[in-house]
């Protein structure tokens, strides 16, 4: 083992095991006021007038007139304002915030605002969004983008096939259900507004205040305090309650808290794109998989938010771990009239593998052959291509990793055995994770930037990256201190702030340890041969490697700087009376490079192997005119201790050529693999196809009784 | 209305509605921030306190229930031996990672093994069902309870 590896104690651990550790809601700075958002009740209308109620002293409203440049929230299009003006297109919309010193108070000017609404004939899913007219939400199209991408000679494939094997499948929302809220503190004082809160990529809100306000970046400080959790979750979201709690504390001169409550949470924040996923198999004669066409369809929501990079995301990974030499790709994000979806774990991947891994298990039914073999036949290789026609120039080791899982889970006897067994399932999926951002994102929009200081014996680290649990504030020292050769006690590391450290880009995309920790391990090694020099800093920026490339046009080349792969197996058994899924067992093999932290690694596999069994099964979150039907921890049914499969996890050994110490990124994989492999078993269990999730005993009751 | 209670072994008293949770009322007027609210509906227990030594939701809680009572927050706790025992299972088994759920699940590891010293895996995972954790799958919590239990042996 990598002496990195070994488990040292977390650098937040003292903090948080004592309750000590200052969140954003137990900060209560001196004379802070309470602020409360005022939000659309229904799913597109014209606001056609707002009656306020006369307001007690110190009591304010914070509106689109308060906002002294840009009503909009900078994602990747400039379509989402900071208020609704004229009018609203989804149910929780921010309209206005009431702001002032007691809950009660503001709680009773809620209740006396009276908007007046002419509502809009609203679209509320993919297929009202694929038929419906003018008007349109998003420009003068149904759709915030489309697109389309070529491998091979996909026509001729067509035109030689001798069978066609096509499949639809359709994934739900899921709520990234960290168990702290979205919550912001804004302080102003009269020249500086200050951002402090739970959140993953710090100048994604120091770059919305700049658009909002117009303000110059000097004066705009944003720092991350203690996050309980995140998973996507907080990435570009925060960016709202970031700006409107900056303007309700410019306007009232005070300190601002900014805290949802749960329900408000789950109604208003950004979930995983619902999706429908048609995959058509081409063969020929000797029944070899010559060619596919996919065509994904996501649910974006009101405004395009991350939409458009998610389905890259999730074309690029839906042709899955498979070498097939002709493809077309195509993918659609849909504008409706439902809750914003965003940035979740997996970010499109999850959608993706489900639909390929599911096919895989189809098409291994119709041609009645082994599931696994039928897989290893197409495993992609060192000097293949991807679907995008980039090389992969490293080693890839899927043999091994579904070897490894195989054997693990004992999986070949379990699913002969259970063929004759009732209610009985095992299922296998194979899947990767590109990390990094998406092709040459890394080096033309992110632009990444680290900065390392000497000061005698001690060394401080400085990135905008945030700890969001998965322990960045203890990898990046380990791997500093393991590259300059020194105690890690002399390697210092605080949660992020604007003021002093540059931005090394977003906390998102399996990136940090990867990009962020190879750019700090280069700073490190460059610093070693200066270290007789008492104190100075290094800078060190992120150049794309010369081996890839990428065009963003065309969507040819690289599409992602690194890979991690990974297989899973699941075994189920139906309980004969309720119909629920009893998961026995999970099984997971990984290649994620070099491991920095063995323990830290092993919370972020089981951590999102169990976000993906929520997924997967309980996790049921729909809409209905808009409005999601589950809104609370009580309806809204995330795993629970009672819910834990045993789980066994193993790491193959591979070291990345780009990551530090040879590690790739881990944060998404684990949550990628486990819906697909968890479907399968329950097809094996109760003899019928499953082409939806999460899966509930309704669908299997269902499925039984046909 | 004046209440009077015990909180961590000290005499106090609060002047505040009836009505009012015994979650705010140990937030905002007596600064217990290691009590976390996440769901406002006793489904997550990342407000959990200990009440006369039961694990309670303290969002669920109304301050006329808190009359006389013992009430044990981490503040509290967490100058004990039994802390101790807890705090280095959690340390070996990696139990803790964004921290927000932690406070919730040491009182649970408490109550759980204050009513059965020695419980085993299947037990503690029945014990800590009442609270939710988003990040470490419940596993290697599970871990450090039992690593706990044996650190602390005698103690419980």
């Amino acid at each position: 083992m990598n002496k990195i590896s070994e488990s040292i104690k977390r650098y937040d651990f003292e903090d948080k095991i004592h309750g000590k550790a200052v969140y954003t809601p137990d900060y209560h700075p001196e004379g802070m006021i309470y602020a409360k958002t005022f939000r659309s009740k229904v799913s597109r209308a014209k606001i056609l007038s707002i009656q306020i109620p006369s307001l007690p002293a110190d009591y304010f409203i914070v509106d689109h007139r308060d906002i002294p440049a840009k009503n909009v929230i900078p994602v990747v299009f400039d379509d989402q304002p900071v208020f609704a003006v004229n009018e609203v297109n989804y149910i929780g919309e921010p309209i206005l915030l009431v702001a002032g010193p007691e809950k009660s108070v503001i709680l009773e000017i809620m209740n006396k605002i009276n908007v007046e609404y002419q509502t809009i004939q609203p679209i509320l899913n993919i297929e009202e969004a694929e038929s419906c007219s003018a008007p349109f939400i998003f420009k003068e199209q149904p759709h915030f983008v489309h697109y389309e991408y070529h491998k091979g000679n996909f026509e001729d494939s067509v035109k030689r096939a001798k069978r066609v094997i096509s499949d639809e499948f359709k994934t739900g929302y899921q709520e990234q259900a960290y168990l702290e809220t979205q919550s912001i503190l804004a302080t102003y004082d009269g020249d500086t507004i200050c951002i402090q809160g739970s959140m993953q990529c710090p100048y994604y809100i120091v770059e919305s205040l700049e658009v909002v306000l117009g303000w110059d970046r000097s004066r705009i400080r944003v720092i991350q305090m203690p996050t309980g959790g995140a998973f996507g979750g907080k990435e570009d979201f925060p960016s709202i309650p970031g700006v409107h709690a900056a303007l309700a504390a410019i306007k009232s001169k005070r300190p601002v808290q900014l805290v949802y409550e749960r329900q408000e949470d789950i109604q208003c924040s950004t979930k995983r794109h619902p999706s429908i996923i048609q995959i058509k198999s081409f063969l020929d004669e000797n029944e070899e998989i010559i060619a596919r066409d996919i065509e994904v369809k996501l649910d974006g929501g009101a405004y395009a938010g991350l939409s458009s990079v998610v389905l890259q995301r999730t074309i690029f990974s839906v042709a899955g771990c498979y070498n097939v030499e002709n493809l077309f790709v195509r993918g659609t994000a849909y504008a409706t009239n439902n809750v914003v979806s965003g940035a979740f774990r997996g970010f499109g991947g999850p959608q993706a593998f489900y639909a390929i891994e599911m096919h895989m298990e189809n098409i291994a039914m119709q041609l009645r052959t082994d599931p696994i073999q039928l897989r290893r036949k197409y495993f992609v290789k060192q000097g293949d291509t991807s679907s995008t026609q980039g090389k992969f120039h490293d080693p890839i080791v899927l043999d091994l990793i579904t070897d490894e899982v195989i054997t693990l889970s004992d999986f070949k006897s379990k699913r002969s055995r259970f063929e004759s067994e009732k209610l009985k399932g095992i299922g296998c999926s194979v899947f990767f994770h590109g990390c990094g951002f998406t092709g040459a994102g890394e080096a033309e929009l992110i632009k990444p930037k680290v900065r390392l200081k000497k000061l005698k014996s001690e060394v401080e680290i400085f990135i905008s990256n945030t700890e969001i649990g998965q322990g960045v504030l203890t990898t990046m020292r380990k791997i500093v201190s393991s590259a300059l050769g020194i105690p890690i006690e002399h390697v210092h590391h605080n949660y992020p702030n604007s003021h002093d450290c540059p931005d090394s880009g977003p906390t998102v995309a399996s990136r940090t340890v990867l990009i962020v920790g190879r750019l700090l391990q280069d700073c490190a090694t460059e610093m070693k041969k200066r270290w007789n020099e008492e104190s100075f800093e290094i800078i060190q920026n992120y150049a794309y490697p010369s081996h890839l490339s990428w065009d963003n046009q065309t969507f040819k080349g690289n599409a992602y700087p690194d890979y991690s792969w990974g297989a899973n197996v699941v075994e189920v058994e139906i309980n004969a009376d309720t119909y629920e899924v009893d998961v026995k067992g999970i099984w997971a093999v990984y290649d994620i490079g070099t491991p920095i932290d063995e323990k830290i690694v092993k919370g972020q596999i089981e951590g999102g192997i169990v976000q993906g069994l929520g997924y997967a099964t309980s996790e049921v979150l729909e809409t209905k005119n808009g409005k999601l039907s589950q809104d609370t921890f009580t309806t809204y049914i995330i795993p629970s201790s009672l819910d834990i499969p045993p789980i066994f996890s193993k790491l193959v050994e591979n070291p990345s050529t780009m990551g530090p110490f040879g590690a790739r990124g881990l944060g998404e994989i684990p949550l990628v693999g486990i819906a697909p492999a968890l479907a399968s078993a329950v097809q094996q269990a109760i003899g019928k196809r499953i082409t939806k999730i999460p899966i509930t005993p309704e669908d299997i009751l269902k499925e039984v009784q046909l | 209305m004046k209440i009077d209670f015990v909180l961590n072994e000290e005499e106090v008293s609060v002047d505040v509605e009836h009505s009012k949770r015994l979650l705010d009322v140990l937030r905002e007027d007596l600064h217990q921030i290691s009590v976390k609210e996440g769901c406002g509906e006793g489904e997550c227990g990342s407000c959990s306190v200990l009440m006369d030594g039961r694990l309670v939701n303290s969002c669920l809680i109304a301050m006329a229930n808190v009359e006389g009572c013992h009430i044990t927050t981490l503040e509290g706790y967490r100058n004990s031996k039994r802390f101790e025992a807890i705090k280095k299972g959690f340390e070996k088994s990696g139990s803790v990672q964004c921290g927000f759920c932690t406070p919730g699940f040491v009182l649970a590891a408490e109550a759980l093994l204050s009513e059965n010293p020695d419980p085993s895996a299947a037990e503690v995972m029945k014990g800590i069902e009442g609270n939710l954790c988003r990040c470490t799958g419940y596993h290697m919590i599970v871990a450090g309870i039992l690593e706990a239990k044996e650190i602390g042996k005698g103690l419980w």
